[in-house]
């Protein structure tokens, strides 16, 4: 780790967002992760997705469980509320939070451990209960915190610095998010942020639940060249499905799409993801060609990254449930003892 | 678009989006940009822009961090080998190295550089141990030097340590030259100055001193094996107006004037003061009038107030002592009254900007402006003079009447004779007076060894890693956010009284040492190897200032644009590495790094480093 805090001075054409800030402003302490962990591009690519977003910092909630994933809600967003959970806990965290206040904005950090192994049930559930939030996977099939043993999402064969190999076959949560009903799954690499950015941000205006599953190379201990999830290795093997543009609500539409290739896609808050064909066949619109994409790639050894399935007509857990429309905080007494006549109607029902 | 790259049906590399769509571009432009070439010794000496900037290339953060370290000595012996005056230049240098300076572009003020190097001067301990030796045994060359100002020091500084017998000449019975009749006490001190000169004359330098020297045929018969003319820009002009005849009396030539007050054959001016002009020397008169008796000193330019020539805190610090500037006065005529000046007639005129955007100065049409006064002080320019110099010697003059010279040797067309300071390339200040003499030294040092002048030695470069441990370099990367320090002053009704107190008082350590925690060490240079990178942007993801971009390679004005944050300062090379394993390259905009080494403390491979670029200019002890 380093010792300086980040100098303060920036760019003198650093771009401020609608609300005056710059991207700096969405930055948190300084990193205390390995120099060249993946993970931190994802702290990057989520301050620059927030900050293009123009989304105050106050309508922001972090939640993250558990391991070098779940610290990095310290190193962005400094200015937003955050938990920082138990071990795998984070979904209860999450549902709870959410419950509570419909209107913030939620970010589960996570990674493979915290998600794969000990929270795979937690995982399995708030997939099920379609929690509006964007969980995020910093996957690099390790547990570096615990000096780098391997994974469950360690790919059958991978070795690790040591040389261990994995004997086992891997848990893909694309796949899984998929088959237990997520609306939006994408995967991508840290290392591409023109791919992660947009994701990430897609994923934020998505109504429903949303996973990002982030190949984020362990520099440490998983990035030999036997390393499925080291940098040589995802760079060499990554096939884009699917590649988006993101346009925040409010925002003109100012780039050029040609109509044929592009398909365009408006979500509930009114922001736009532009879809670009990419030679693959892939359409995210359709669950059982996703499943089979993912699955056929992963046979061939590649990566398939992108977003991978989108559904932005599935009802989420609030309508489900048929929850009250205001956050708790702002319910007042009226709201919440109503008053003898409605308990008369009440009542009437029991009649 | 396809996003799969397929060669003989099968996949062997997939593009990312950002790559493909790079990748797609950069086969547009031909002239991709080529790796940068590290060990060309500009390449690196323009990312420190102070040192860049400063004629003499002091190395302004080596010293800065010396006088951190409260190293006075050998910060101010950087300086003396650098700049040959560091006392004097300390309090009146005209700073090219402060608009240089990368901290003015991150926030509003550079680092007091000037000033910094005062506190190296002021805070010093005795330095004649460390001075260069003379031998005593000379080496048979005997070298005239032309007036004793700091062009000539310069060249007597340079040439006295490797055997040469020296002669100075100069019209004033004392060394110095302009540093001494131009530059007033109360902003250069007299023992400040005169122990500056000293350490140069006495390394033994033979002093012709107080007669004036009339012809160069007569000084060439004397066998010198080499002259060096550093007469400055002596000539002041004056301003013929109507009535200029009858007020001669009490109109007077800025540098003359000042000159006469140095050497205390002026010691009063009359009550009503006008100083016409806007550059430094106009500045030190009206000071100086100001702490000779003048009570209404005023100074009257022709154009605007921000098109004035003088330094700003010259400005500033006239201004602070209640002397009004008035702008866009053009004068007309000397005012009498019973034959003797009682004032002056200005037309007041307007800026317009012609068709080729020239600046035009029209008459507004308003009421003259009518200054009462009892002197003028003619402060609009000086020129240089050589009517000494017979036009029969082999000397040519160029239609300015300034010598032809070689712009690097400082040699004339006379193989023998060379030129430096003012009097080489017109008026300019005492750092560019020195460079010349560094360069003149080199010069005749290579004639008098019978070489090439031209055949120069490369200037002096060394490139060496700072890292101390993990995360520990041996430089203080943790610069601070303080905005510049203000220099603090004597009181003003202590110095408007005597003319020999030094206005400012110079930082104290303390004030000092904050100052130099300003600066951000942009000698220590981001060194990139390519082969050990592994591109996983832990380096572009931690720079505060985005200076740092992966991208594919492309023609270096549209690679510019598509950088993270553009690189708009085209003086300012780019860094680019070679060709990385995803094929992309490294671009880093060197323009606003802060060299705080973040990157290389989170670089896990090591491709950078931070290493300390020192560079000095040859001189003629390397030749």
């Amino acid at each position: 780790m380093s010792y300086i805090v980040k100098p303060k001075f920036h760019h003198p054409q650093l771009q401020k967002n609608d609300l005056g800030y710059t991207r700096r402003d969405y930055e948190g302490t300084l990193t205390t992760l390995c120099g060249g962990c993946g993970h931190d591009s994802i702290s990057a690519a989520i301050i620059h997705a927030v900050h293009e977003m123009s989304l105050a910092p106050h309508q922001i909630a972090k939640v993250s469980g558990i391991g070098c994933s779940s610290k990095i809600p310290s190193y962005f967003l400094e200015r937003s509320h955050g938990f920082n959970s138990v071990h795998g806990r984070m979904p209860s965290i999450a549902t709870g939070a959410n419950l509570a206040n419909r209107e913030l904005y939620y970010l589960g950090i996570s990674g493979d451990g915290d998600t794969a192994s000990i929270g795979l049930g937690q995982f399995c559930h708030i997939v099920r209960r379609r929690i509006n939030m964007l969980y995020i996977v910093a996957n690099n099939g390790t547990y570096g915190l615990t000096k780098g043993q391997l994974s469950a999402t360690a790919d059958l064969g991978s070795k690790t610095k040591s040389g261990e190999e994995s004997r086992y076959d891997n848990i893909d949560l694309v796949s899984l998010a998929i088959d237990l009903g997520a609306s939006f799954v994408a995967r991508s690499f840290s290392g591409d942020k023109e791919q992660l950015v947009p994701l990430i941000q897609a994923g934020l205006s998505h109504r429903g639940f949303a996973l990002i599953d982030v190949i984020s190379p362990c520099v440490t201990f998983n990035n030999t060249p036997l390393s499925a999830h080291g940098y040589k290795n995802t760079w060499e093997n990554n096939v884009v499905l699917s590649e988006i543009d993101f346009v925040p609500m409010r925002k003109e539409i100012t780039a050029r799409y040609s109509a044929g290739k592009d398909k365009e896609i408006t979500l509930h808050d009114g922001s736009v993801i532009h879809l670009h064909k990419t030679g693959s066949g892939h359409d995210p619109g359709n669950r059982e060609n996703a499943l089979l994409h993912v699955n056929e790639y992963k046979k061939q050894g590649k990566i398939a990254t992108g977003l991978l399935y989108i559904n932005q007509d599935q009802s989420d857990f609030h309508e489900l449930a048929d929850t009250v429309n205001k956050p708790f905080n702002r319910l007042n007494e009226h709201d919440l003892c109503p008053g003898g006549e409605v308990l008369a109607d009440i009542n009437e029902t029991f009649m | 678009m396809p996003l799969i790259a397929y060669s003989g049906g099968k996949i062997f590399y997939t593009l990312s989006p950002c790559l493909h769509r790079c990748a797609a571009k950069s086969t547009w432009h031909p002239n991709l940009m080529k790796p940068t070439d590290i060990s060309n010794p500009d390449y690196f000496h323009k990312v420190v822009d102070c040192q860049w900037a400063c004629p003499a290339h002091t190395p302004v953060p080596e010293y800065i961090r010396l006088i951190a370290e409260k190293r006075y000595t050998d910060a101010y012996m950087i300086n003396w080998e650098s700049n040959v005056f560091p006392g004097i230049l300390g309090r009146t240098c005209d700073r090219p190295c402060e608009p240089a300076c990368r901290r003015g572009r991150v926030e509003e003020q550079p680092v007091a550089i000037c000033r910094l190097k005062r506190v190296a001067a002021d805070y010093k301990s005795d330095i004649k141990d460390r001075l260069p030796g003379v031998p005593k045994r000379k080496n048979g060359r005997h070298i005239a030097l032309v007036g004793a100002g700091p062009a000539s020091l310069t060249v007597a500084r340079d040439l006295l340590p490797l055997g040469y017998e020296i002669t100075v000449f100069d019209r004033d019975a004392a060394a110095g030259g302009a540093m001494r009749t131009q530059i007033p006490r109360f902003r250069l001190p007299a023992e400040v100055l005169e122990e500056e000169l000293n350490y140069v004359l006495h390394m033994g330098v033979k002093r012709r001193f107080g007669t004036e020297i009339t012809s160069m045929k007569e000084l060439l018969a004397e066998d010198f094996d080499a002259v060096f003319v550093g007469t400055g820009a002596p000539l002041g002009k004056t301003l013929d107006l109507p009535g200029f005849a009858e007020a001669k009396p009490n109109i007077h030539t800025g540098i003359e004037w000042l000159a006469n007050v140095a050497f205390e054959h002026i010691d009063s001016i009359g009550e009503t003061v006008i100083v016409l002009g806007g550059g430094n020397t106009a500045m030190d008169c009206c000071r100086s009038s100001k702490r000779l008796g003048g009570e209404d000193v005023k100074v009257v330019v022709r154009s605007g107030f921000d098109e004035m020539k003088a330094s700003p805190w010259e400005i500033e610090d006239a201004m602070n002592e209640d002397i009004p500037i008035l702008n866009f006065c053009v004068p007309k005529r000397y005012l009498l009254k019973d034959g003797k000046l009682c004032g002056m007639e200005f037309e007041k005129v307007r800026r317009e900007y012609d068709g080729n955007g020239r600046r035009l100065l029209i008459p507004t049409g308003e009421e003259p402006l009518v200054l009462p006064c009892d002197d003028v002080l003619c402060a609009i320019g000086q020129d240089n003079a050589f009517p000494w110099i017979e036009r029969d010697l082999g000397i040519e003059f160029d239609r300015w009447e300034l010598p032809v010279l070689d712009k690097t040797t400082f040699q004339s067309t006379h193989e023998k004779v060379f030129f430096g300071g003012d009097a080489a390339l017109g008026p300019d200040n005492i750092i560019t007076a020195v460079a010349h003499g560094h360069a003149a030294a080199l010069s005749i040092h290579l004639l008098c060894e019978g070489r090439d002048v031209k055949d120069r030695p490369a200037d002096l470069t060394t490139l060496a890693s700072q890292k101390m441990g993990i995360h520990q370099w041996s430089y203080d990367n943790d610069i601070s956010n303080d905005v510049r320090y203000v220099v603090p002053h004597a009181a003003k009704e202590k110095t408007l009284n005597d003319i020999n107190i030094e206005v400012e008082l110079g930082f104290d350590e303390d004030l000092g040492y904050a100052e130099t925690q300003r600066c951000l060490n942009c000698d220590v240079q981001t060194v990139f190897t390519t082969r050990s990178c592994i591109e996983c942007d832990a380096c572009v993801d931690i720079c505060p200032t985005d200076c740092i971009t992966f991208t594919a390679n492309g023609e270096e004005g549209e690679l510019r644009q598509r950088l993270l944050a553009p690189a708009e300062n085209g003086e300012q090379d780019l860094y680019v590495s070679d060709t990385l394993g995803t094929g992309r390259i490294m671009a880093k905009n060197e323009d606003l790094c802060l060299h705080c080494g973040l990157c290389a403390e989170r670089c896990p491979t090591a491709a950078w480093d931070m290493q300390k670029y020192l560079f000095n200019t040859a001189k003629a002890v390397n030749a």
